[in-house]
């Protein structure tokens, strides 16, 4: 398969989890988005890698890989704080900081 | 049609009907335990496909295994798993997709315009090898930096984690 397929690929992926980025109600669901779009940057990086006969792209991925992972542990445990102060986590009702 | 073809459009399918689900399926509870694994083990294809058996691990160990983990027990803490309350509503279905769309639109476009780069083949030799010589090497104050922040990190979800008493 050509460079291009894996980068369309990449670039549906990303689009479907910026919509569910921009249409979820749920926090946790937002963050299921973000992992969806880290995913379409790494299969890039993965395939420019391929292509160009570079390991950087592979380290590259894996430190993407790792940093997600803290992100998501990060993310969820201010996403159940949250739940433990106001009893939600639709980010529509977490309206604190509007000025 | 060759394997890898093939191989590539089993899970292109597996790997958007994944990603799709993830963000289409009302019940959150289904979308973390069935629809997020599929499209992160599909992603990890992707990334055998392109002779990386390695990250093909990686991806199999910290996203499917912990990222999953995480978030199954993310949602059992905010969620009542009974009753209607984990039926989740979308908003703004409309302008997401149009914006999502006009994105997809956009860099597909201009991936598809451009001349296919010609293959330039790996390296001889291990590809974990190289992989860990980079890390130890040029990336060294990375990898040291990425422990620091992965130290942080955990710190940092102990904090908001804790009870006041």
């Amino acid at each position: 398969m050509p460079l291009q397929a894996y980068l369309v690929l990449a670039a549906v992926v990303f689009a479907i989890g910026l919509f569910g980025v921009l249409t979820r109600r749920n926090a946790v669901g937002i963050l299921l988005g973000i992992e969806l779009m880290l995913n379409a940057v790494n299969i890039n990086l993965v395939a420019f890698s391929r292509f160009r006969g570079d390991v950087v792209g592979l380290v590259f991925t894996m430190f993407t890989i790792a940093i997600t992972v803290a992100e998501v542990a990060v993310g969820l445990a201010i996403v159940i704080d949250i739940f433990r102060v106001r009893r939600t986590i639709e980010a529509d009702h977490l309206d604190l900081l509007r000025g | 049609m060759t394997a890898e073809v093939v191989g590539f459009w089993v899970v292109a399918v597996v790997l958007v009907a994944g990603s799709l689900g993830v963000v289409l399926t009302p019940n959150l509870f289904h979308a973390a335990v069935l629809y997020l694994p599929a499209a992160l083990v599909a992603t990890g294809a992707v990334f055998w496909l392109l002779d990386s058996p390695f990250l093909f691990g990686v991806q199999l160990l910290l996203y499917a295994g912990g990222v999953v983990t995480v978030v199954v027990f993310a949602i059992m803490l905010t969620e009542r798993l009974v009753g209607e309350s984990i039926r989740q509503s979308s908003r703004y279905v409309f302008n997401g997709a149009v914006l999502a769309a006009a994105v997809l639109v956009g860099v597909a476009g201009f991936v598809v315009q451009r001349a296919s780069p010609a293959l330039i083949p790996a390296p001889a030799g291990e590809q974990m090898l190289a992989i860990g010589r980079a890390l130890v090497g040029p990336f060294g104050v990375a990898l040291q930096l990425l422990g620091v922040l992965l130290v942080i990190s955990l710190i940092g979800a102990l904090y908001f984690a804790r009870t006041d008493d």
